[in-house]
């Protein structure tokens, strides 16, 4: 029997771990949130030991517990910022095995005499095995150890159906009658549902599927803490479970795709990044407050006046939203595209009229080697001008025009009135990109709300 | 514990999960989603649980890759988070107190 301060200290753990989860939906609160989190863990890991609970194989518990730590600390510390989400793909995945091993190793050791304790073993296997090919598959397609479009096999649809059958007939199965070999079976099974499910998934998507997956190994975990008596893992599990499934939601809202075209359009051949031209192509749209966040914990941070300034008379906001990033220490430019707007010198006039600085207008040849070092690039009612297709697309009107080349920066916002296209009537790819986002609305109405929400941060 | 007492844990623990994340930006789901995938990295218990009471050289190797990969996804979460974090540093700390501190 576990003693009560063990119990105890656990409670405070899942507590931290909850702190953990509330801080980091705050930007204000999100680090040190995560630094609760993983005193929590220590927490528990170091009572574990010294609990007097026996362990044996006490030396390779430790080794592996070493070992796997630097592992963890050592990639996690040497990987470029571009290549963190297949990171923590591959975490996640590591995790739904390590929950999928703990069930097999426990009915190994106890065997399957409650069918309670029986079927929770069945589900953490399922989906810890599902969690963990799935994400490996997942690292690759990031890594781009294998192509990021979605793969399509030939009567996938049935061959992953016949999988799924499979599998649920084997976990009913091995619930009614408990064998070893089975157990094999069904975590091969998985392993296998875990591919197929994840293959047909088409680049765009593949951070909705990693969130999926999270929430997989979330519950995974938690079953094997029903089958192991543990609260602590079910409560954390149970947690990860839970907000992964809404935060997985959010994202798919955020992207402007229900999660069932996310997972099973690829069987129909409708993912993102299957389609090259349509009206109906998947943005990712933000609030005003997602924006405020972007620009206000920005380094660096340069603005893109257009035409939609001059339509909606925002040029005075806009030089407020400015100052504000300026007096919170951000590198504030705006980038002055001698044809945005309707004449030649639209956005010096209209910014002068605003009395901006004149030294913070820099104009295109002065601003456009600087975009690539720019973490934010916030472009109000411009189009045209920042289309990357005056540079690729030879049959674009706009073809050969100098643009501003907002692509290059980290992350670009655009404030729109809608999805109509620019002036000149061509799609604009940026639009498309991941690392764009977009808030829709009147320029003045938006900056607004966005220089609101800046002065609550 | 009984069987009830966990399954009461579990549904309430749903909730709680769901609460928590009720109200976040969208350019914080990547680090939450990172420090969701962290926590759950807590399966290293398990893992150690596990290889402490196993017997058979079977269960004792795959202990030891449970406990291996639990360390992995626990730590490695953790750390790559925090570095996802480092962007939302204050940049001016002026008169603001000092809530980081040298951990």
């Amino acid at each position: 029997m576990t003693p009560t301060w063990v119990q105890l200290a656990n409670l405070v753990a899942a507590v931290l771990f909850i702190f953990a989860l509330k801080g980091l939906s705050s930007p204000k609160s999100a680090r040190n949130g995560n630094l609760l989190g993983a005193a929590g863990a220590l927490l528990a890991t170091v009572v574990l030991f010294i609990s007097g609970i026996p362990l044996a194989n006490i030396l390779f518990i430790l080794a592996a517990v070493l070992i796997g730590s630097a592992i963890g600390w050592i990639s996690a510390r040497k990987v470029q910022m571009t290549q963190m989400p297949q990171l923590v793909a591959l975490f996640n995945g590591v995790g739904g095995g390590a929950a999928a091993l703990v069930a097999v190793i426990e009915y190994l050791e106890v065997g399957g005499e409650n069918k309670i304790t029986l079927a929770a073993t069945v589900f953490t296997v399922v989906i810890g095995s599902v969690s963990f090919s799935g994400s490996i598959i997942t690292f690759m397609k990031l890594q781009e150890l294998m192509t990021s479009r979605p793969v399509i096999i030939p009567a996938g649809k049935w061959v992953t159906m016949l999988v799924a059958a499979l599998t649920v007939i084997g976990a009913v199965w091995l619930v009614i009658s408990p064998q070893v070999w089975l157990l094999v079976a069904l975590l091969v099974l998985s392993l296998i549902f875990g591919m197929l499910f994840v293959l047909p998934v088409g680049g765009a998507d593949v951070p909705i599927v990693i969130s999926l997956l999270n929430a997989f190994t979330g519950l995974s975990v938690a079953a094997s803490g029903y089958v192991l008596g543990n609260v602590l893992l079910i409560i954390a599990g149970t947690l990860v479970g839970a907000s992964g499934t809404l935060l997985t939601k959010e994202m798919a809202k955020a992207m402007g795709r229900p999660i069932t075209s996310t997972l099973f359009g690829a069987f129909n051949g409708t993912t993102a990044g299957n389609t090259s031209t349509g009206g109906d192509r998947p943005v990712r749209s933000g609030g005003p407050n997602d924006v405020a966040i972007m620009l206000g914990f920005a380094n660096k941070v340069i603005l893109v006046p257009g035409y939609g300034l001059a339509v909606a008379q925002a040029q005075g906001t806009l030089r407020e939203l400015a100052d504000l990033l300026t007096a919170r220490g951000v590198e504030v430019d705006y980038a002055i595209h001698p044809v945005a707007g309707r004449m030649p010198g639209h956005m010096n006039v209209l910014l002068a009229e605003a009395s901006v600085p004149y030294e913070q207008l820099k104009e295109m040849d002065e601003i456009n080697p600087e975009f690539a070092s720019t973490d934010v690039v916030l472009v109000v009612g411009a189009n045209d001008v920042v289309n990357p297709a005056a540079r690729t697309d030879k049959s674009a009107p706009i073809y050969g025009m100098p643009i501003l080349n907002v692509d290059q920066a980290h992350q670009v916002v655009f404030l729109k009135r809608s999805m109509r296209p620019g002036f000149a009537g061509i799609e604009n790819e940026i639009l498309y990109d991941q690392k764009t986002m977009l808030l829709f609305g009147d320029a003045k109405d938006s900056l607004n709300k966005i220089v609101s929400a800046l002065k609550n941060l | 514990m009984d069987g009830v007492a966990l399954l009461t844990i579990f549904i309430l623990s749903i909730f709680v999960g769901f609460e928590v994340v009720s109200k976040v930006s969208t350019v914080l789901h990547t680090p939450l989603m990172s420090g969701a995938n962290a926590i759950h990295g807590i399966v290293l218990i398990g893992g150690i649980t596990v290889t402490g009471s196993a017997t058979s050289p079977i269960e004792i190797t795959l202990g030891v890759i449970a406990t291996l990969l639990g360390a992995i996804n626990l730590v490695g979460g953790f750390v790559v988070t925090d570095r996802m974090l480092e962007m939302f540093k204050p940049k001016k700390p002026v008169a603001r107190s000092d809530d980081g501190g040298a951990a």
